[in-house]
């Protein structure tokens, strides 16, 4: 296990690099460079150059990609185009907030989700079956701005329950929480229905292998052939896929961010977009990417840790 | 069963689309002073927003938008995704294995985040949607394409080929592509519902189609600061959304149940 997880932390670094380069070319791409971009296309050519000054752009591209390399190194994420200001504490500041909701919206969907697909597994073809089917397709097709403001509208406005915004201080728990419900719902429901699918799907696959069949042949019972045999391989591809599921809902954060006007990383790259603010959009994409390598990562020695064919493969 | 109703529903809102100049009962962009925030009633079914414009009439002409984004970017994203997946593995090796890596970790990317990086740098508005979400779909058929390319690469028929001379070009399109071209069919017909809701997402942050011009993710948008006194301003175009999606989404699902016996019901 060990060797394993060596292995996968050191292929998710270049995977990093990768990305992170990728970002890096991206925003320099901008038609005009940052710094037109910033300043308009009316700007003059002696504002232009010295905003380019200031944000390192003169310098030759290869340097200036070693520099911002050794810079996030450091932990230096750069200053705001807009105010100065370091943009790391500013990330520290929002981070809580889009892990808060990225981590309830996977732990709902994950303690609804499983029961469901199983539930619905059991019941194949049965009135329950076709009702968690038909919810758990309703809910990949509603996108998870629309829902959110569905829950708002009901559950804030209508029945004044839960803000309607914010994000609460982060140091009283009852604030946090209570700003927390519905933007965690909102990506809760809509992982509860990807999970559902998943499992059903993954439970109704395993019944059907020969060694279920061998099981029901020598005479088990029904609950132990499913409880004793089939429910722990299903589980092993849901497990797989909760990764891939919660990349999904680090993307929709953004939109509930906006929705619900939370804090959060996306709140804060999409008014840097609005601002022009290009520095701090680089920054931001590279905690994004931070983050989608680390869930990758955890996904898969997860997944190594429960299913020992991996970590030999 | 699940298959045929999503197809009737993607009919019927491609007819919309198509249909919209006929069948709109207003000018999309039409203002009406006398009329603004009226809830839905006769003469305006789905009611009217704040400069007294059709709701109805703007979720008939958002079905273009929406519809041209989704089938013009997943086209666009299969034409290259699929090139790209094939010749990687036509071409294989180190070089292949280079391009399969590079979409690996794309794919790994959160679509509606790329999308918001390269529409970033790209700029907003119609087509540079449509080239956006056709960037952030192409890694997907890429991957589609690798794996049966690869699976077909050594077949005698295509050893065959070769060895009569046949260019890498030729055995790419006539003979590798025939047989993957069912699969990459299938999963862009899914896709075309994900390209829509990237569209809209995009739109509700303002990174897509700008106002006036309707799109159901603007109109949701800009609806949300009535949603106490104009609540339909945004749930008519959500629902929209929701229905078109739904369809396409029923499409895959029945058809994933033809293809694969365990599932069936």
């Amino acid at each position: 296990m060990g060797k394993y997880i060596i292995r996968r932390i050191l292929i998710s670094i270049p995977i990093l690099l990768v990305v992170v380069t990728i970002i890096f070319f991206l925003v320099r791409a901008m038609p005009g460079g940052p710094a037109m971009a910033v300043l308009g296309d009316y700007a003059s050519k002696e504002a232009v150059e010295a905003l380019q000054e200031e944000m390192g752009l003169n310098i030759p591209l290869w340097k200036q990609y070693l520099r911002f390399l050794g810079n996030l190194l450091r932990g230096d994420l750069g200053k705001s185009l807009i105010n100065g200001l370091p943009i790391a504490p500013q990330v520290i500041q929002v981070l809580p907030y889009t892990l808060q909701l990225t981590v309830s919206g996977i732990l709902f969907g994950v303690i609804l989700g499983i029961p469901l697909g199983i539930f619905t597994a059991l019941k194949r073809n049965g009135f329950f079956d076709y009702l968690g089917r038909t919810f758990s397709l309703a809910g990949i097709s509603l996108p998870s701005f629309f829902l959110g403001i569905l829950l708002m509208l009901f559950l804030s406005v209508k029945l004044n329950l839960f803000p309607v915004m914010g994000g609460g201080d982060i140091r009283n728990l009852y604030e946090t929480l209570r700003h927390l419900v519905l933007p965690g719902l909102t990506l809760g429901l809509m992982m509860t229905a990807y999970i559902t699918r998943t499992a059903r799907s993954s439970l109704l696959n395993v019944l059907g292998e020969d060694y279920v069949r061998t099981a029901r042949a020598k005479g088990l019972a029904e609950r132990i052939v499913i409880y004793g045999h089939a429910l722990k391989n299903s589980l092993i591809p849901v497990v797989s896929l909760i990764g891939v599921y919660a990349i999904v809902l680090i993307g929709n954060s953004v939109l509930v961010e906006i929705v619900f006007s939370r804090p959060g990383l996306g709140k804060m790259m999409v008014g840097a977009i609005n601002q022009r603010d290009y520095i701090t959009l680089q920054s931001v994409m590279v905690i994004y990417a931070s983050l989608v390598v680390l869930i990758n990562l955890l996904t898969d020695l997860f997944y190594g840790f429960i299913d020992p064919r991996i970590r030999y493969e | 069963m699940t298959a045929v109703i999503g197809a009737m529903i993607a009919v019927l809102a491609v007819m919309t689309a198509i249909l919209a100049p006929w069948i709109s009962p207003y000018d999309p962009l039409e203002q009406d002073v006398f009329h603004r925030l009226t809830p839905p009633e006769r003469s305006h079914l789905l009611g009217t927003d704040e400069y007294g414009r059709d709701v109805l009439s703007r979720v008939i002409w958002g079905t273009q938008i929406s519809l041209a984004v989704g089938f013009f970017s997943v086209l666009l994203a299969m034409f290259i995704g699929t090139a790209m997946g094939m010749i990687a593995a036509y071409i294989g090796e180190m070089r292949g294995m280079m391009i399969m890596r590079l979409v690996d970790v794309l794919l790994s990317f959160p679509t509606l985040i790329t999308g918001i990086m390269v529409v970033a740098v790209l700029g907003s508005g119609l087509t540079k949607l449509i080239v956006t979400i056709g960037i952030v779909f192409t890694p997907r058929f890429a991957r589609l394409a690798y794996g049966p390319t690869l699976a077909v690469r050594e077949a005698e028929y295509v050893d065959a080929a070769r060895v009569i001379g046949t260019g890498g070009f030729e055995i790419i399109t006539r003979h590798l592509l025939p047989n993957i071209f069912g699969d990459v069919l299938v999963a862009g017909t899914l896709w075309v519902g994900t390209a829509i809701m990237i569209e809209a997402g995009l739109s509700f942050i303002g990174l897509g189609v700008s106002p006036p011009t309707p799109t159901w993710g603007n109109m949701i948008k800009s609806g949300i600061d009535q949603l106490t006194n104009a609540p339909w301003l945004s749930l008519f175009p959500g629902l929209a959304i929701l229905i078109t999606v739904l369809s396409f989404n029923m499409i895959g699902d029945g058809l994933r149940d033809i293809t694969d016996p365990k599932l069936r019901a």
